[in-house]
Protein backbone atom coordinates (compact mmCIF):
# COMPACT_ATOMS: atom_id res chain seq x y z
CA UNK A 1 0.00 0.00 0.00
CA UNK A 2 1.54 3.28 -1.08
CA UNK A 3 1.69 6.14 1.37
CA UNK A 4 -0.56 9.14 0.81
CA UNK A 5 -1.10 12.35 2.75
CA UNK A 6 -3.56 15.21 2.39
CA UNK A 7 -2.55 18.70 3.54
CA UNK A 8 -4.77 21.74 3.97
CA UNK A 9 -3.44 25.29 3.71
CA UNK A 10 -6.23 27.65 4.75
CA UNK A 11 -4.66 31.02 3.89
CA UNK A 12 -1.41 32.60 2.72
CA UNK A 13 -0.78 34.44 6.01
CA UNK A 14 -2.52 33.74 9.30
CA UNK A 15 -5.07 36.55 9.54
CA UNK A 16 -5.55 37.06 5.79
CA UNK A 17 -8.79 35.08 6.10
CA UNK A 18 -10.55 32.44 3.98
CA UNK A 19 -14.16 31.72 2.97
CA UNK A 20 -15.82 29.36 5.45
CA UNK A 21 -17.21 27.36 2.51
CA UNK A 22 -13.70 26.71 1.16
CA UNK A 23 -12.41 25.67 4.57
CA UNK A 24 -15.36 23.30 5.06
CA UNK A 25 -14.78 21.82 1.62
CA UNK A 26 -11.08 21.45 2.41
CA UNK A 27 -11.95 19.56 5.60
CA UNK A 28 -14.21 17.22 3.61
CA UNK A 29 -11.01 15.72 2.12
CA UNK A 30 -10.04 14.56 5.65
CA UNK A 31 -6.65 16.28 5.72
CA UNK A 32 -3.86 14.76 7.83
CA UNK A 33 -2.48 18.21 8.54
CA UNK A 34 -3.54 21.85 8.67
CA UNK A 35 -0.67 24.29 8.48
CA UNK A 36 -0.31 28.01 8.02
CA UNK A 37 2.60 30.33 7.65
CA UNK A 38 2.20 33.70 9.34
CA UNK A 39 5.45 35.34 8.36
CA UNK A 40 7.21 37.58 5.91
CA UNK A 41 9.92 40.22 5.83
CA UNK A 42 8.01 41.86 2.99
CA UNK A 43 6.21 44.54 5.02
CA UNK A 44 9.60 45.97 5.92
CA UNK A 45 11.78 46.22 9.03
CA UNK A 46 9.29 47.98 11.33
CA UNK A 47 7.39 44.87 12.39
CA UNK A 48 10.40 42.79 13.40
CA UNK A 49 12.09 45.83 14.92
CA UNK A 50 9.12 47.01 16.98
CA UNK A 51 7.85 43.57 17.97
CA UNK A 52 4.46 44.20 16.38
CA UNK A 53 2.34 42.13 14.02
CA UNK A 54 1.55 43.38 10.52
CA UNK A 55 -1.81 41.61 10.63
CA UNK A 56 -4.53 42.94 12.98
CA UNK A 57 -5.27 40.93 16.13
CA UNK A 58 -8.95 40.50 15.30
CA UNK A 59 -8.13 38.99 11.91
CA UNK A 60 -5.70 36.48 13.43
CA UNK A 61 -8.22 35.55 16.11
CA UNK A 62 -10.92 35.01 13.50
CA UNK A 63 -8.73 32.62 11.51
CA UNK A 64 -7.45 30.82 14.61
CA UNK A 65 -10.97 30.19 15.90
CA UNK A 66 -11.76 28.18 12.72
CA UNK A 67 -8.41 26.43 12.62
CA UNK A 68 -8.27 25.46 16.31
CA UNK A 69 -11.88 24.23 16.36
CA UNK A 70 -11.36 22.05 13.29
CA UNK A 71 -7.97 20.76 14.44
CA UNK A 72 -9.08 19.85 17.96
CA UNK A 73 -12.51 18.43 17.10
CA UNK A 74 -11.17 16.35 14.20
CA UNK A 75 -7.81 15.56 15.84
CA UNK A 76 -5.81 17.01 12.93
CA UNK A 77 -2.35 18.37 13.78
CA UNK A 78 -2.19 22.16 13.35
CA UNK A 79 1.17 23.83 12.70
CA UNK A 80 1.64 27.60 12.72
CA UNK A 81 4.96 29.09 11.57
CA UNK A 82 6.52 32.53 12.01
CA UNK A 83 4.03 33.52 14.69
CA UNK A 84 2.99 37.15 14.69
CA UNK A 85 4.60 37.79 11.29
CA UNK A 86 8.24 38.19 12.27
CA UNK A 87 8.45 35.26 14.68
CA UNK A 88 10.53 36.89 17.44
CA UNK A 89 9.72 36.80 21.16
CA UNK A 90 6.94 39.43 21.31
CA UNK A 91 5.31 38.11 18.13
CA UNK A 92 5.27 34.59 19.52
CA UNK A 93 3.84 35.75 22.87
CA UNK A 94 1.15 37.75 21.05
CA UNK A 95 0.00 34.79 18.97
CA UNK A 96 0.19 32.39 21.94
CA UNK A 97 -2.10 34.68 23.92
CA UNK A 98 -4.65 34.68 21.09
CA UNK A 99 -4.53 30.86 20.97
CA UNK A 100 -5.23 30.64 24.70
CA UNK A 101 -8.06 33.16 24.39
CA UNK A 102 -9.72 31.21 21.56
CA UNK A 103 -9.27 27.95 23.46
CA UNK A 104 -10.96 29.45 26.54
CA UNK A 105 -13.85 30.91 24.56
CA UNK A 106 -14.39 27.76 22.48
CA UNK A 107 -13.70 25.39 25.42
CA UNK A 108 -10.97 23.53 23.52
CA UNK A 109 -8.31 21.34 25.15
CA UNK A 110 -5.06 20.37 23.46
CA UNK A 111 -1.33 19.99 23.89
CA UNK A 112 0.45 23.07 22.56
CA UNK A 113 4.12 23.14 21.65
CA UNK A 114 5.73 26.57 21.58
CA UNK A 115 9.08 26.93 19.79
CA UNK A 116 10.85 30.28 20.13
CA UNK A 117 13.35 31.25 17.43
CA UNK A 118 15.21 34.04 19.23
CA UNK A 119 18.98 34.29 19.04
CA UNK A 120 20.93 35.78 21.95
CA UNK A 121 23.09 38.72 20.93
CA UNK A 122 26.06 37.42 22.89
CA UNK A 123 25.76 34.08 21.09
CA UNK A 124 25.64 35.72 17.65
CA UNK A 125 28.66 37.88 18.51
CA UNK A 126 30.63 34.78 19.56
CA UNK A 127 29.68 32.99 16.36
CA UNK A 128 30.55 36.08 14.34
CA UNK A 129 33.99 36.18 15.93
CA UNK A 130 34.37 32.47 15.13
CA UNK A 131 33.70 33.19 11.45
CA UNK A 132 30.36 31.37 11.40
CA UNK A 133 28.28 34.26 10.04
CA UNK A 134 28.12 35.38 6.42
CA UNK A 135 25.91 37.82 4.49
CA UNK A 136 22.92 36.36 2.65
CA UNK A 137 23.15 37.92 -0.82
CA UNK A 138 24.11 41.57 -1.42
CA UNK A 139 24.07 42.38 2.30
CA UNK A 140 26.84 44.24 4.13
CA UNK A 141 29.09 42.15 6.38
CA UNK A 142 27.73 41.90 9.91
CA UNK A 143 29.10 44.36 12.44
CA UNK A 144 29.08 44.22 16.22
CA UNK A 145 26.96 47.41 16.30
CA UNK A 146 24.31 45.85 14.09
CA UNK A 147 24.02 42.90 16.44
CA UNK A 148 24.08 44.92 19.67
CA UNK A 149 21.61 47.54 18.38
CA UNK A 150 19.08 45.05 17.01
CA UNK A 151 15.87 45.05 19.00
CA UNK A 152 15.12 41.41 18.17
CA UNK A 153 17.04 38.65 16.46
CA UNK A 154 15.27 35.58 15.14
CA UNK A 155 16.59 32.57 13.25
CA UNK A 156 14.54 30.80 10.63
CA UNK A 157 14.01 27.21 11.82
CA UNK A 158 13.75 24.29 9.46
CA UNK A 159 11.35 21.35 9.84
CA UNK A 160 13.47 19.52 12.48
CA UNK A 161 12.18 21.34 15.61
CA UNK A 162 8.59 20.98 14.33
CA UNK A 163 9.10 17.25 13.87
CA UNK A 164 10.39 16.98 17.45
CA UNK A 165 7.34 18.87 18.70
CA UNK A 166 5.05 16.42 16.90
CA UNK A 167 7.01 13.53 18.38
CA UNK A 168 6.55 15.18 21.77
CA UNK A 169 2.81 14.72 21.36
CA UNK A 170 1.84 18.26 20.34
CA UNK A 171 -1.62 18.69 18.84
CA UNK A 172 -0.89 22.29 17.94
CA UNK A 173 2.58 23.66 17.21
CA UNK A 174 3.25 27.38 17.43
CA UNK A 175 6.66 28.23 16.03
CA UNK A 176 8.62 31.45 16.00
CA UNK A 177 10.44 32.46 12.81
CA UNK A 178 10.21 29.49 10.52
CA UNK A 179 11.16 28.57 6.95
CA UNK A 180 7.79 29.00 5.23
CA UNK A 181 7.49 25.44 3.81
CA UNK A 182 8.61 23.78 7.07
CA UNK A 183 5.19 23.76 8.75
CA UNK A 184 3.85 21.77 5.78
CA UNK A 185 6.89 19.52 5.30
CA UNK A 186 7.43 18.51 8.96
CA UNK A 187 4.75 15.80 9.21
CA UNK A 188 5.42 14.35 5.71
CA UNK A 189 9.14 14.16 6.53
CA UNK A 190 8.37 12.40 9.81
CA UNK A 191 6.29 9.89 7.86
CA UNK A 192 9.13 9.25 5.44
CA UNK A 193 8.05 11.16 2.34
CA UNK A 194 10.90 12.46 0.16
CA UNK A 195 12.26 15.82 1.30
CA UNK A 196 12.26 17.36 -2.19
CA UNK A 197 8.56 16.71 -2.75
CA UNK A 198 7.59 17.58 0.84
CA UNK A 199 9.41 20.92 0.77
CA UNK A 200 8.31 21.86 -2.74
CA UNK A 201 4.70 21.11 -1.80
CA UNK A 202 5.19 23.26 1.31
CA UNK A 203 6.69 26.03 -0.77
CA UNK A 204 3.52 26.24 -2.85
CA UNK A 205 1.03 25.59 -0.04
CA UNK A 206 2.46 28.34 2.15
CA UNK A 207 0.94 30.85 -0.26
CA UNK A 208 -2.39 28.96 -0.24
CA UNK A 209 -4.52 29.85 -3.28
CA UNK A 210 -2.07 32.43 -4.67
CA UNK A 211 -0.85 29.63 -6.95
CA UNK A 212 -4.40 29.09 -8.28
CA UNK A 213 -6.31 30.73 -11.11
CA UNK A 214 -7.77 33.18 -10.22
CA UNK A 215 -5.17 33.61 -7.50
CA UNK A 216 -5.98 34.61 -3.93
CA UNK A 217 -4.00 35.02 -0.74
CA UNK A 218 -7.14 34.53 1.30
CA UNK A 219 -8.49 31.20 0.14
CA UNK A 220 -7.62 27.55 0.82
CA UNK A 221 -5.39 25.16 -1.13
CA UNK A 222 -5.12 21.39 -0.81
CA UNK A 223 -2.01 19.29 -1.33
CA UNK A 224 -2.11 15.54 -2.00
CA UNK A 225 1.27 13.99 -1.40
CA UNK A 226 2.35 10.58 -2.68
CA UNK A 227 5.77 8.95 -2.69
CA UNK A 228 6.70 10.00 -6.23
CA UNK A 229 4.63 13.11 -6.85
CA UNK A 230 2.18 15.54 -5.34
CA UNK A 231 -0.98 17.21 -6.52
CA UNK A 232 -2.42 20.64 -5.88
CA UNK A 233 -6.05 21.61 -5.99
CA UNK A 234 -7.75 24.75 -4.65
CA UNK A 235 -10.51 24.05 -2.14
CA UNK A 236 -12.88 26.52 -3.77
CA UNK A 237 -14.55 25.08 -6.90
CA UNK A 238 -14.33 28.57 -8.38
CA UNK A 239 -10.57 28.28 -8.67
CA UNK A 240 -8.29 25.95 -10.61
CA UNK A 241 -4.68 24.93 -10.30
CA UNK A 242 -3.08 25.07 -13.74
CA UNK A 243 0.42 24.27 -14.88
CA UNK A 244 0.85 27.95 -15.72
CA UNK A 245 -0.49 29.24 -12.40
CA UNK A 246 1.64 26.84 -10.34
CA UNK A 247 4.81 27.24 -12.43
CA UNK A 248 4.43 31.03 -12.38
CA UNK A 249 4.09 30.93 -8.60
CA UNK A 250 7.34 28.99 -8.37
CA UNK A 251 9.07 32.15 -9.62
CA UNK A 252 7.40 34.46 -7.16
CA UNK A 253 9.61 36.38 -4.70
CA UNK A 254 12.62 34.17 -5.36
CA UNK A 255 16.00 35.11 -6.75
CA UNK A 256 16.59 31.83 -8.58
CA UNK A 257 13.60 29.64 -9.50
CA UNK A 258 15.63 26.45 -9.96
CA UNK A 259 17.64 26.45 -6.74
CA UNK A 260 15.88 27.43 -3.54
CA UNK A 261 18.15 27.49 -0.50
CA UNK A 262 16.66 26.86 2.94
CA UNK A 263 17.71 25.71 6.39
CA UNK A 264 20.10 22.78 6.03
CA UNK A 265 19.87 22.33 2.29
CA UNK A 266 18.84 23.25 -1.21
CA UNK A 267 15.54 22.53 -2.94
CA UNK A 268 16.43 21.82 -6.57
CA UNK A 269 13.71 22.18 -9.21
CA UNK A 270 15.85 21.63 -12.31
CA UNK A 271 14.19 18.29 -13.00
CA UNK A 272 10.72 19.20 -11.79
CA UNK A 273 7.86 18.59 -14.16
CA UNK A 274 4.36 20.03 -13.97
CA UNK A 275 1.38 18.17 -15.42
CA UNK A 276 -2.30 19.08 -15.75
CA UNK A 277 -4.01 15.93 -14.47
CA UNK A 278 -7.56 17.27 -14.43
CA UNK A 279 -9.26 20.57 -14.97
CA UNK A 280 -8.54 21.84 -11.46
CA UNK A 281 -5.56 19.74 -10.40
CA UNK A 282 -1.84 19.87 -11.21
CA UNK A 283 0.64 17.05 -10.58
CA UNK A 284 4.28 17.79 -9.78
CA UNK A 285 7.25 15.42 -9.67
CA UNK A 286 11.02 15.44 -9.87
CA UNK A 287 11.75 18.06 -7.17
CA UNK A 288 14.87 17.15 -5.20
CA UNK A 289 16.45 18.20 -1.92
CA UNK A 290 20.18 18.23 -1.31
CA UNK A 291 21.27 18.63 2.31
CA UNK A 292 24.18 21.02 2.72
CA UNK A 293 26.93 20.62 5.23
CA UNK A 294 27.47 22.44 7.48
CA UNK A 295 23.89 23.29 8.41
CA UNK A 296 23.04 26.99 8.08
CA UNK A 297 20.06 29.03 9.24
CA UNK A 298 19.07 32.55 8.29
CA UNK A 299 19.12 35.12 11.10
CA UNK A 300 17.03 38.28 10.80
CA UNK A 301 17.25 41.41 12.89
CA UNK A 302 16.12 45.02 12.76
CA UNK A 303 17.27 48.04 14.70
CA UNK A 304 15.83 51.41 15.61
CA UNK A 305 17.59 54.23 13.77
CA UNK A 306 15.42 57.05 15.08
CA UNK A 307 12.00 58.61 14.76
CA UNK A 308 10.15 59.56 11.62
CA UNK A 309 7.91 62.57 10.96
CA UNK A 310 6.34 63.25 7.56
CA UNK A 311 4.19 65.83 5.83
CA UNK A 312 2.08 65.46 2.69
CA UNK A 313 1.57 68.35 0.26
CA UNK A 314 0.66 69.04 -3.33
CA UNK A 315 2.16 71.52 -5.80
CA UNK A 316 0.20 72.85 -8.76
CA UNK A 317 2.22 75.88 -9.87
CA UNK A 318 4.10 75.04 -13.12
CA UNK A 319 6.91 77.44 -12.27
CA UNK A 320 7.41 75.83 -8.89
CA UNK A 321 7.32 72.33 -10.44
CA UNK A 322 9.83 73.36 -13.08
CA UNK A 323 12.24 74.59 -10.42
CA UNK A 324 11.68 71.70 -7.99
CA UNK A 325 15.24 70.38 -8.01
CA UNK A 326 16.75 73.77 -7.21
CA UNK A 327 14.07 74.43 -4.58
CA UNK A 328 14.70 71.11 -2.85
CA UNK A 329 18.40 71.75 -2.98
CA UNK A 330 17.80 75.15 -1.38
CA UNK A 331 15.52 73.72 1.32
CA UNK A 332 18.14 71.08 2.15
CA UNK A 333 20.86 73.72 2.47
CA UNK A 334 18.72 75.99 4.64
CA UNK A 335 17.77 73.04 6.87
CA UNK A 336 21.37 71.87 7.18
CA UNK A 337 22.42 75.41 8.07
CA UNK A 338 19.63 75.87 10.61
CA UNK A 339 20.43 72.56 12.35
CA UNK A 340 24.20 72.65 11.85
CA UNK A 341 24.66 71.71 15.51
CA UNK A 342 22.84 68.45 14.80
CA UNK A 343 24.67 67.60 11.57
CA UNK A 344 24.70 63.85 10.97
CA UNK A 345 21.88 63.24 13.45
CA UNK A 346 19.00 63.57 11.00
CA UNK A 347 18.13 62.66 7.43
CA UNK A 348 15.72 64.55 5.16
CA UNK A 349 14.03 62.85 2.18
CA UNK A 350 11.68 64.20 -0.50
CA UNK A 351 9.37 61.80 -2.34
CA UNK A 352 7.99 63.47 -5.48
CA UNK A 353 4.86 61.66 -6.66
CA UNK A 354 4.02 62.53 -10.24
CA UNK A 355 7.70 62.67 -11.11
CA UNK A 356 9.88 59.89 -9.67
CA UNK A 357 8.20 59.09 -6.36
CA UNK A 358 8.15 55.35 -7.04
CA UNK A 359 11.50 54.66 -8.70
CA UNK A 360 13.72 57.58 -7.67
CA UNK A 361 16.95 57.73 -9.68
CA UNK A 362 15.93 54.56 -11.57
CA UNK A 363 12.85 56.28 -13.08
CA UNK A 364 13.15 56.20 -16.90
CA UNK A 365 10.71 59.15 -17.39
CA UNK A 366 11.36 61.70 -14.64
CA UNK A 367 9.12 64.31 -16.26
CA UNK A 368 6.80 65.88 -13.73
CA UNK A 369 3.03 65.85 -14.28
CA UNK A 370 0.95 69.06 -14.13
CA UNK A 371 0.79 68.59 -10.39
CA UNK A 372 3.21 66.86 -8.05
CA UNK A 373 2.57 65.18 -4.71
CA UNK A 374 5.34 65.79 -2.19
CA UNK A 375 6.06 63.75 0.91
CA UNK A 376 8.78 65.28 3.05
CA UNK A 377 10.24 62.92 5.58
CA UNK A 378 12.61 63.57 8.45
CA UNK A 379 14.25 60.76 10.40
CA UNK A 380 16.28 61.86 13.41
CA UNK A 381 17.81 60.29 16.47
CA UNK A 382 15.22 61.93 18.73
CA UNK A 383 11.55 62.49 18.03
CA UNK A 384 11.81 66.18 18.97
CA UNK A 385 14.62 66.74 16.48
CA UNK A 386 12.69 64.94 13.72
CA UNK A 387 9.69 67.19 14.41
CA UNK A 388 11.82 70.33 14.40
CA UNK A 389 13.69 69.41 11.21
CA UNK A 390 10.51 68.43 9.38
CA UNK A 391 8.67 71.55 10.50
CA UNK A 392 11.54 73.75 9.36
CA UNK A 393 11.85 72.02 5.97
CA UNK A 394 8.08 72.23 5.45
CA UNK A 395 7.78 75.93 6.22
CA UNK A 396 10.93 76.72 4.23
CA UNK A 397 9.56 74.92 1.18
CA UNK A 398 6.14 76.56 1.61
CA UNK A 399 7.61 80.06 1.43
CA UNK A 400 10.70 79.40 -0.66
CA UNK A 401 11.49 82.24 -3.08
CA UNK A 402 12.71 80.99 -6.44
CA UNK A 403 13.49 82.87 -9.68
CA UNK A 404 10.34 83.51 -11.72
CA UNK A 405 7.97 83.00 -8.77
CA UNK A 406 4.56 84.69 -9.23
CA UNK A 407 2.58 83.06 -6.39
CA UNK A 408 4.19 84.67 -3.37
CA UNK A 409 1.54 83.53 -0.84
CA UNK A 410 2.74 79.92 -0.61
CA UNK A 411 4.13 77.06 -2.73
CA UNK A 412 2.34 74.07 -1.24
CA UNK A 413 -1.24 72.82 -0.83
CA UNK A 414 -1.67 70.87 2.43
CA UNK A 415 -4.65 68.54 2.62
CA UNK A 416 -4.52 68.36 6.42
CA UNK A 417 -4.29 70.38 9.56
CA UNK A 418 -2.14 69.42 11.40
CA UNK A 419 0.19 69.15 8.43
CA UNK A 420 2.85 66.97 10.07
CA UNK A 421 2.49 63.35 11.12
CA UNK A 422 4.52 61.55 13.73
CA UNK A 423 5.07 58.09 12.28
CA UNK A 424 7.02 56.80 15.29
CA UNK A 425 10.08 54.56 15.36
CA UNK A 426 12.06 54.16 12.14
CA UNK A 427 13.79 50.80 11.74
CA UNK A 428 16.16 49.22 9.25
CA UNK A 429 17.10 45.59 8.68
CA UNK A 430 20.35 45.14 10.59
CA UNK A 431 20.90 41.39 10.28
CA UNK A 432 20.10 39.23 7.27
CA UNK A 433 22.83 36.67 7.50
CA UNK A 434 23.50 32.97 7.43
CA UNK A 435 24.66 31.34 10.64
CA UNK A 436 26.45 28.00 10.58
CA UNK A 437 25.19 25.80 13.41
CA UNK A 438 26.50 22.54 14.81
CA UNK A 439 23.20 21.41 16.23
CA UNK A 440 20.16 23.31 14.91
CA UNK A 441 17.96 21.76 17.61
CA UNK A 442 19.79 23.73 20.33
CA UNK A 443 18.65 27.03 18.84
CA UNK A 444 14.98 26.12 18.99
CA UNK A 445 14.00 24.75 22.43
CA UNK A 446 10.47 23.42 22.75
CA UNK A 447 8.07 23.95 25.66
CA UNK A 448 4.75 22.16 26.00
CA UNK A 449 1.59 23.57 27.51
CA UNK A 450 -1.62 21.73 28.29
CA UNK A 451 -4.26 24.15 27.05
CA UNK A 452 -7.69 23.65 28.58
CA UNK B 1 11.07 45.06 -33.10
CA UNK B 2 8.09 44.02 -31.01
CA UNK B 3 6.91 45.66 -27.78
CA UNK B 4 7.45 43.37 -24.78
CA UNK B 5 3.90 44.15 -23.63
CA UNK B 6 2.67 42.33 -26.76
CA UNK B 7 4.79 39.24 -26.07
CA UNK B 8 4.25 38.77 -22.33
CA UNK B 9 1.21 37.99 -20.18
CA UNK B 10 2.92 38.93 -16.90
CA UNK B 11 5.52 41.64 -16.27
CA UNK B 12 6.13 42.15 -12.55
CA UNK B 13 8.66 43.10 -9.89
CA UNK B 14 8.86 42.08 -6.25
CA UNK B 15 11.29 41.82 -3.35
CA UNK B 16 13.33 38.65 -3.12
CA UNK B 17 14.18 39.33 0.51
CA UNK B 18 14.76 42.90 1.74
CA UNK B 19 18.01 43.42 -0.18
CA UNK B 20 17.14 42.16 -3.66
CA UNK B 21 14.53 42.89 -6.29
CA UNK B 22 13.36 40.28 -8.76
CA UNK B 23 11.63 40.75 -12.11
CA UNK B 24 9.47 38.10 -13.76
CA UNK B 25 8.40 38.20 -17.40
CA UNK B 26 6.07 35.36 -18.35
CA UNK B 27 5.55 34.96 -22.08
CA UNK B 28 2.23 34.40 -23.83
CA UNK B 29 3.28 31.21 -25.54
CA UNK B 30 6.07 28.65 -25.51
CA UNK B 31 6.96 29.64 -29.09
CA UNK B 32 7.55 33.25 -28.09
CA UNK B 33 9.46 32.18 -24.99
CA UNK B 34 11.71 29.78 -26.89
CA UNK B 35 12.55 32.44 -29.45
CA UNK B 36 13.42 35.07 -26.83
CA UNK B 37 15.46 32.49 -24.94
CA UNK B 38 17.29 31.34 -28.10
CA UNK B 39 18.19 34.87 -29.11
CA UNK B 40 18.89 35.94 -25.50
CA UNK B 41 17.27 39.24 -26.36
CA UNK B 42 16.62 39.65 -22.64
CA UNK B 43 19.91 39.50 -20.79
CA UNK B 44 21.76 40.84 -17.75
CA UNK B 45 23.39 43.71 -19.64
CA UNK B 46 20.03 44.98 -20.87
CA UNK B 47 18.42 44.82 -17.41
CA UNK B 48 21.45 46.49 -15.84
CA UNK B 49 21.18 49.32 -18.35
CA UNK B 50 17.42 49.77 -17.77
CA UNK B 51 17.92 49.90 -14.01
CA UNK B 52 21.18 51.87 -14.12
CA UNK B 53 23.10 49.21 -12.25
CA UNK B 54 26.49 47.62 -12.85
CA UNK B 55 25.99 44.38 -14.81
CA UNK B 56 27.53 42.35 -11.97
CA UNK B 57 24.58 43.35 -9.74
CA UNK B 58 22.12 41.52 -12.04
CA UNK B 59 21.64 37.77 -12.54
CA UNK B 60 19.21 36.32 -15.07
CA UNK B 61 17.54 32.93 -15.54
CA UNK B 62 15.25 31.51 -18.19
CA UNK B 63 12.72 29.28 -16.40
CA UNK B 64 11.28 26.76 -18.86
CA UNK B 65 8.39 25.37 -16.75
CA UNK B 66 6.72 28.80 -16.63
CA UNK B 67 7.94 30.15 -20.01
CA UNK B 68 9.49 32.92 -17.97
CA UNK B 69 12.50 35.17 -17.81
CA UNK B 70 13.72 36.22 -14.38
CA UNK B 71 16.21 38.92 -13.45
CA UNK B 72 17.33 39.44 -9.86
CA UNK B 73 19.21 42.57 -8.89
CA UNK B 74 20.57 44.36 -5.91
CA UNK B 75 18.07 46.87 -4.55
CA UNK B 76 19.10 50.52 -4.80
CA UNK B 77 18.39 50.71 -1.05
CA UNK B 78 17.22 47.89 1.23
CA UNK B 79 13.47 47.70 1.84
CA UNK B 80 12.48 50.22 4.50
CA UNK B 81 15.72 52.21 4.51
CA UNK B 82 15.36 56.00 4.73
CA UNK B 83 14.97 57.35 1.19
CA UNK B 84 13.71 54.03 -0.13
CA UNK B 85 10.42 54.26 -2.02
CA UNK B 86 8.86 50.84 -2.51
CA UNK B 87 8.77 48.55 0.56
CA UNK B 88 7.41 45.54 -1.38
CA UNK B 89 9.25 46.34 -4.61
CA UNK B 90 6.03 45.68 -6.49
CA UNK B 91 6.09 48.82 -8.69
CA UNK B 92 9.59 48.64 -10.13
CA UNK B 93 8.61 47.00 -13.41
CA UNK B 94 7.80 50.18 -15.38
CA UNK B 95 11.06 50.37 -17.40
CA UNK B 96 10.17 46.98 -18.93
CA UNK B 97 6.86 48.32 -20.25
CA UNK B 98 8.75 50.57 -22.66
CA UNK B 99 10.94 47.78 -23.95
CA UNK B 100 10.85 46.37 -27.49
CA UNK B 101 12.70 43.21 -28.46
CA UNK B 102 14.37 42.54 -31.83
CA UNK B 103 11.94 40.45 -33.89
CA UNK B 104 12.99 40.16 -37.49
CA UNK B 105 10.57 38.60 -39.98
CA UNK B 106 13.33 36.33 -41.23
CA UNK B 107 12.65 34.15 -38.20
CA UNK B 108 9.65 32.06 -37.35
CA UNK B 109 6.23 33.55 -37.96
CA UNK B 110 5.31 36.35 -35.61
CA UNK B 111 2.78 35.47 -32.89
Amino acid sequence: MKKKMTLLSPTAILGYGFPESSFTRGLSFDPHLIAVDAGSTDPGPYYLGSGKSFVPRGAVKRDLSFLLRAAVERRIPLLIGSAGGSGAKPHLAWCREIIWEVAREEKLSFRLAVIPADIRKSFLLEEMAAGKVEPLGPVPALTEDNVVESTYLAAQMGPEPLIRALEGGADVVLAGRCYDPAVFAALPLRRGFPAGLSLHLGKILECAAIAALPGSGSDCMLGFLEEERFYLEPASPERRATVDSVAAHTLYEKGDPYRLPGPGGLLDLQETSFEQVSERRVGISGSRFFPTSPYTVKVEGARLIGYRVITVAGARDPRFIESLDEIIDGVRKRTADNFSGDAGRFELTFHLYGRDGVMGPQEPHPRPAHEVGIVIEAVAEEAALAEAVLGFARSTMLHYGFPGRLATAGNLAFPYSPSDFKVGGAYVFSVYHLLTVENPAELFPITYEEVR
Amino acid sequence: MKPLTGLASVIRSKNAGPFELTIDIIFKSRDIYERVKREESLNAALIARLYRLPAEDVTVTYFDPACAFKATMKRRLPSGHPGEKDIYGAQQHAPLLDLSLPWSDAHAAAP
